[in-house]
C-alpha cells in the first residue's frame, strides 16, 4: 500500500533535513571568522585554565565530524552546552523559556484559524459588500510586519485604550493569558491575511467547479454541498497554506517577542546573537527549527489524508 | 407548442424560451426563442456546434444557470413551470431529471468514493437509508455493464478510466429513476470505442425504462441514428426540428443540408472537402433583425435579411427558414 | 471551465486583456508609481533631505513638528524626515539584493532541474525540500551571530532563505516549458542546452519570474526590516527604516509616536505596493 511507502519516505526526509540543518548550524560556528575558540568565547579574553577547559570540554583538538557526531549525541540527549555569559546549563536556560514561545505560537496559531479562515469562507461564499471588505483588509493586513503591528497595537490598545499590558510576560495562567493577546494579534495579523486570502480564492474555485454543478442538479440540499463538497474539497488546500503559515510563525515570533520584552525563546535567541553566546544560539536554533520541520511535516501529512490521489498516486502537482 | 403527430401532453415543453447571461455587466442573449417538445419516453437529439446553445439549453432547462441569468418564455416539465419550483417539488422536479455531463472527472468530486457519490442524491433527497443505497447502486451498476460494482463502490473517481467513470456517472443519474435525461455530449469526451459502449447502454436503458432523452451532441450522424428526432441550433436559435429518418433524405433547412453535405463520402472521391463557407456565429452576435445563418447560406435571397425568420411547421418538423416554402424537398443531397 | 464562458469566443474582450502591462490595470499602475518614486528617493535620497540625518541634539529629543522639521525629531534628536529619506537606501537595497540574488540562484537551479530531469531533477527536488527547513528570520539571526550584524550578512542568509522557494515555484513552470513542442523541435535542429534554455525558454517564463520577483521584494522588505528592527541588520547610526522603529518605540510608550509611525507608515506602504502589483502580475502571467 502507497500510503506506507509515502509516509516512510516523509519520515526519511523529516530526519534527513533536521541531519542538515543541524550540520549548518553546528558547521557555523567554523565558518566564523577566527578560531573556533574565540568564536564560543565570543571574543572576549579568557584565562589559560578557562582556554583549556573549553578546549577538552568542546573537544576542539576532534576531527569536525566526531566534534559534530558528539554535539549532535549531546543535543539528542538534552545536553545543549553551556551558556558563556550566564555560565549555565544552555538547556535550563532555554527550558524556562519555552512555555512562553509555545503559548505566543499557539495563541497566534488560533488566532489565524478562526479569523483567518472564518474570513476567508465568509469572502468566498457571499458576494458584495462582505466579500469586498474582506479583500480590501486582508490585501492590507498582509503587508504589515509583525513589529509593525505591534507598534501599532501597543499604542492604540496599551497606551491609548490602556486595554492590555504593552510589555511583559505576567504571572498566573490567566495574567499570561492577557498580557500575550496584543503579542498574539501582532504575531498572527498579517498570516492571518494570508490565509484568509488563500481561504476565499479556495472556496470561490470549489463553488465554481463543475461537480457542484452535478450535485446541485441532483437536488443535493445547499447546506449539504457546501459542506461535503465545496468545503472538504476547499480544506486541501486550505490546510496547506494555514499550516506553513503557522510554521512560519515559530520564527516570526522572536521579533514580537522583542517588541513586547516578552521572555520567550525568539528573544533569547536574538539577545544571545547580539552578544554572540553561540552554545545559545546553536541550541535555540536547533530547537526551533526541529520545530518548524516537525510542524511542516505534520502538515504534509494532513495534506495526504485529505486528499485521496496523493497517497495513492505520485508525488503532489 | 404543440407538435404535429402526437396527443400526449409532453413531458418537456418549452416555447419561446429567451436566456439572458451577464456578461461583463452587460445582459447578453444567448438563447433566442428556443422551442422543442419531448414526449415521454421519446428521445430527441440536439445538434449543433460550440457557441449554438444547445448546452445552454440543458442548463436552463434543469435551472442550472449562472447567477444573474434571465430567463422568458415557457419552459415546463409535466406541466408545471420549472422556473416556479421551490421546496419539495423542486427536489421532486431534481429527482425527475436527471442530466448526465461531459467530462465525467470534472463532474465527479475526485476526494470522496463513487459509492459517496452515487448513494448521495438517494440519501438527501429521497431519505433511502445508506445500506440500501449502496445495494441499488452496485444494481444500477450491473445495468451499465459494471459487474464488481461492491469493489468499485469503494474505489476513488482518479481509480477509474473515463469510460467506466461516464458508465459511473449514467448509473448514478439512474438511481432516482427519473423520467427525462438530459445527456450533455456523454460521449464526446470519450475516445471512439468507449463511445460505443457508452451509448449502446444509454439507447438499452432507454428502451427498459421508457425514459424520455434529451441528446446533445454536435455530430449529427450519431444523433440521427439514435434519437427518434432531432433539432438543430446556430446562433442560440432553433433552425430546425425533424424526424431522424428525414433529416438527411428531406432536410427542411439549408444549414442541415450543408452540415450533411460536408460530410466526407468513402466511397466517392473529390477534389476538396465541402465545408461551409464563414465562420460559425455565435449566440450573442446573431442579428435580431435577419436569418443569422444568411452569411453563410447559398440558398440566400433577400428575403432572408429583412427579419428573423419565424418558427414554420412543415411536413410533421420545425424549421426557421424565410424560404422553407419554396426550399421543400429541394434541400436532401441524396447521400446515404 | 463553466459552460457560460466557454461559449462565447470574446476575442474582442481577450484581446484588450492581452498586454502584459494592459493587464494590471489602473491600481497595479499606481503601485506601480509608488515603487519607482520610492526607488528614485533612495537613489537621490542623501541630495534632497534637508538635514543631515545623523545629528543629533539630545536637548530635541522627540520634540513635534517645528519649522522645517516637518515630522519632527527622534529619540535622539535628528531630523525625522530627511532619516526616512536617506533611510530608503538601506531599506530598499537590501530587498532588492535578495530579490536579484535568490532569482538568478532559484532559475538556475530550476531551470537546471527541468532540464535534465531524471535523477538531477530528483536530486535538486529533494535538496530544495530539505532547504526548506530554515526559514529566512533564523537563517539571518544565525548568521548575525557568526558573522557579526550586518546588512550584508541578513542580505546573503535571506537570498539563501528564499531561493529553494523560488526554485521550487519556477521549476513547475520550466517544466511545463520544456515539455512544449517547440522545445523539441530546437533539440532536434540540434540547439544546444544552454541556447535553447537562455533564448526561449527563460524568456518565455519572464513573466512568471517578473511576477514573483516582486512578491519576494515585499517579503524581503519584510524579513529584512525585521532583522534590522531586532538589531542585527543594519547598525545604527546609519538610518533604515526597520532600525528607526526599534530607535522610536520607547517614544510610542511616552507618547511620541510619530518617529516609529511614519518609518513604519513606509514600510507598509512600499510592501503594499509589491504585493498588490505583484499579484497582477502573477494573474497576468498565469493567462498567458
Amino acid at each position: 500500500m502507497s500510503l506506507g511507502r509515502f509516509l516512510l519516505r516523509r519520515f526519511i526526509m523529516l530526519v534527513v533535513s533536521l541531519l542538515v540543518a543541524s550540520f549548518v548550524i553546528f558547521g557555523a560556528v567554523y565558518l566564523a571568522p577566527g578560531n573556533p575558540v574565540s568564536a564560543l568565547t565570543g571574543g572576549r579574553s579568557v584565562s589559560a585554565e578557562a582556554l583549556q577547559v573549553l578546549t577538552e570540554r568542546y573537544h576542539l583538538n576532534d576531527p569536525f565530524i566526531v566534534q559534530y557526531g558528539r554535539w549532535l549525541g549531546n543535543a539528542l540527549q538534552g545536553d545543549l552546552g553551556i551558556s558563556i555569559t550566564n555560565r549555565a546549563d544552555v538547556s535550563t536556560l532555554i527550558a524556562t523559556r519555552i512555555p512562553t514561545t509555545a503559548g505566543l505560537v499557539l495563541y497566534a496559531s488560533l488566532l489565524v484559524l478562526a479569523v483567518g479562515v472564518g474570513m476567508g469562507v465568509l469572502g468566498g461564499l457571499r458576494r458584495g459588500a462582505v466579500d469586498m471588505t474582506t479583500v480590501i483588509v486582508s490585501a492590507v493586513s498582509a503587508a504589515i510586519p509583525a513589529f509593525v503591528a505591534a507598534i501599532v497595537l501597543i499604542l492604540v490598545f496599551a497606551v491609548d485604550l490602556g486595554w492590555f499590558p504593552a510589555y511583559g510576560n505576567g504571572s498566573g495562567f490567566l495574567d499570561s493569558i492577557w498580557h500575550l493577546t496584543l503579542p498574539a494579534i501582532a504575531l498572527a495579523i498579517s498570516a492571518l491575511a494570508i490565509v484568509a486570502r488563500v481561504t476565499r480564492a479556495a472556496i470561490r474555485e470549489e463553488v465554481g467547479k463543475e461537480h457542484v454543478q452535478t450535485a446541485v442538479s441532483r437536488g443535493i440540499p445547499r447546506r449539504q454541498i457546501i459542506r461535503k463538497h465545496v468545503m472538504r474539497n476547499a480544506a486541501i488546500p486550505i490546510t496547506t497554506v494555514s499550516g506553513v503559515t503557522i510554521a512560519s510563525l515559530i520564527a516570526v515570533a522572536a521579533v514580537v517577542e522583542i517588541a513586547f520584552s516578552l521572555n520567550g525563546l525568539g528573544s533569547y535567541l536574538v539577545q544571545s546573537a547580539q552578544s554572540k553566546d553561540l552554545a545559545v544560539v546553536q541550541g535555540i536554533s536547533l530547537l526551533l527549527v526541529t520545530a518548524f520541520v516537525v510542524v511542516n511535516t505534520l502538515v504534509d501529512l494532513l495534506y495526504a489524508t485529505l486528499d485521496p490521489r496523493i497517497a495513492l498516486g505520485s508525488r503532489a502537482l | 407548442m404543440a407538435e404535429a403527430g402526437g396527443a400526449r401532453i409532453p413531458l418537456l415543453d418549452v416555447d419561446q424560451l429567451t436566456v439572458k447571461l451577464p456578461v461583463e455587466g452587460e445582459l447578453k442573449t444567448v438563447l433566442h426563442g428556443v422551442s422543442l417538445a419531448i414526449r415521454p419516453g421519446e428521445s430527441l437529439g440536439l445538434v449543433g456546434e460550440s457557441g449554438s446553445g444547445k448546452s445552454m439549453t440543458a442548463r436552463a432547462v434543469d435551472r442550472l444557470l449562472p447567477p444573474g441569468a434571465t430567463t422568458e418564455g415557457v419552459l415546463q416539465f409535466d406541466g408545471h413551470a420549472v422556473s416556479g419550483l421551490s421546496g419539495a417539488r423542486l427536489k421532486s422536479f431534481r429527482s425527475r431529471v436527471a442530466m448526465i455531463f461531459q467530462d465525467p472527472r470534472a463532474h465527479v468530486n475526485p476526494v470522496r468514493r463513487i459509492g459517496d457519490f452515487m448513494g448521495e442524491a438517494l440519501c438527501a433527497n429521497l431519505g433511502v437509508s445508506s445500506e440500501s443505497a449502496r445495494g441499488r447502486a452496485v444494481d444500477a451498476l450491473a445495468q451499465v455493464g459494471i459487474e464488481d460494482g461492491a469493489r468499485r463502490l469503494r474505489q476513488y473517481p482518479h481509480e477509474l478510466s473515463g469510460g467506466l467513470l461516464q458508465r459511473v456517472m449514467i448509473a448514478a443519474a439512474l438511481l432516482t429513476e427519473p423520467d427525462l435525461v438530459l445527456a450533455d455530449e456523454p460521449t464526446t469526451a470519450l475516445d471512439v470505442t468507449t463511445q460505443a459502449e457508452v451509448m449502446a447502454i444509454l439507447d438499452e436503458l432507454r428502451r427498459e425504462f421508457g425514459l424520455a432523452v434529451l441528446f446533445i451532441t454536435h455530430d449529427l450522424d450519431l444523433a440521427a441514428a439514435v434519437c427518434d428526432r432531432t433539432a438543430v441550433m446556430y446562433a442560440g436559435q432553433i433552425m430546425e426540428v425533424r424526424d431522424s429518418a428525414l433529416l438527411h433524405t428531406d432536410p427542411l433547412h439549408p444549414y442541415t443540408a450543408a452540415i450533411g453535405a460536408a460530410r466526407p463520402d468513402m466511397t466517392q472521391s473529390a477534389h476538396r472537402l465541402r465545408a461551409i463557407t464563414g465562420q460559425p456565429l455565435s449566440a450573442f452576435d446573431a442579428p435580431a433583425d435577419a436569418c443569422a445563418f444568411a452569411p453563410r447560406c447559398s440558398y440566400v435571397q433577400e428575403v432572408c435579411r429583412t427579419a428573423r425568420p419565424a418558427l414554420l411547421e412543415l411536413d410533421g418538423g420545425v424549421t426557421r427558414c424565410a424560404r422553407a416554402l419554396e426550399l421543400r424537398g429541394a434541400l436532401g443531397g441524396g447521400k446515404r | 471551465m463553466s459552460a457560460t464562458a466557454a461559449a462565447v469566443p470574446a476575442t474582442v474582450e481577450r484581446a484588450r486583456r492581452r498586454t502584459l502591462l494592459g493587464s494590471i490595470g489602473v491600481v497595479g499602475w499606481i503601485c506601480l508609481a509608488v515603487i519607482v518614486l520610492v526607488f528614485v528617493i533612495a537613489l537621490i535620497g542623501p541630495y534632497i533631505a534637508p538635514y543631515d540625518p545623523t545629528q543629533s541634539d539630545l536637548s530635541l529629543s522627540y520634540v513635534g513638528p517645528d519649522g522645517g522639521h516637518v515630522l519632527g525629531y527622534d529619540a535622539q534628536g535628528r531630523d525625522v524626515l530627511s532619516r526616512l529619506l536617506v533611510g530608503a537606501r538601506s531599506s530598499m537595497s537590501g530587498p532588492l539584493a535578495v530579490v536579484l540574488l535568490s532569482m538568478f540562484a532559484g532559475t538556475l537551479l530550476a531551470v537546471t532541474a527541468a532540464w535534465r530531469r531524471g535523477l538531477t531533477d530528483a536530486g535538486i527536488s529533494a535538496g530544495l525540500d530539505i532547504a526548506f527547513a530554515f526559514p529566512g528570520i533564523l537563517l539571518a539571526i544565525l548568521a548575525a551571530a557568526v558573522f557579526g550584524a550586518s546588512l550584508v550578512a541578513a542580505t546573503l542568509a535571506i537570498a539563501i532563505a528564499y531561493t529553494p522557494y523560488v526554485a521550487r515555484v519556477l521549476r513547475g513552470a520550466a517544466l511545463k516549458e520544456r515539455s512544449l513542442l517547440y522545445v523539441s523541435a530546437l533539440e532536434v535542429q540540434g540547439a544546444s542546452a544552454l541556447s535553447i534554455c537562455g533564448r526561449h525558454l527563460v524568456p518565455n517564463m519572464l513573466p512568471l519570474i517578473v511576477a514573483q520577483a516582486t512578491i519576494m521584494f515585499g517579503w524581503a522588505m519584510v524579513d529584512l526590516a525585521a532583522v534590522s528592527y531586532l538589531g542585527l541588520g543594519v547598525q545604527p547610526p546609519d538610518p533604515n527604516w526597520g532600525v528607526m522603529i526599534s530607535e522610536n518605540q520607547a517614544g510610542i510608550l511616552q507618547g511620541y509616536p510619530l518617529p516609529a509611525l511614519t518609518a513604519s507608515l513606509c514600510i507598509v506602504v512600499v510592501v503594499v505596493a509589491f504585493n498588490v502589483l505583484g499579484e497582477r502580475l502573477y494573474e497576468a502571467a498565469q493567462h498567458q
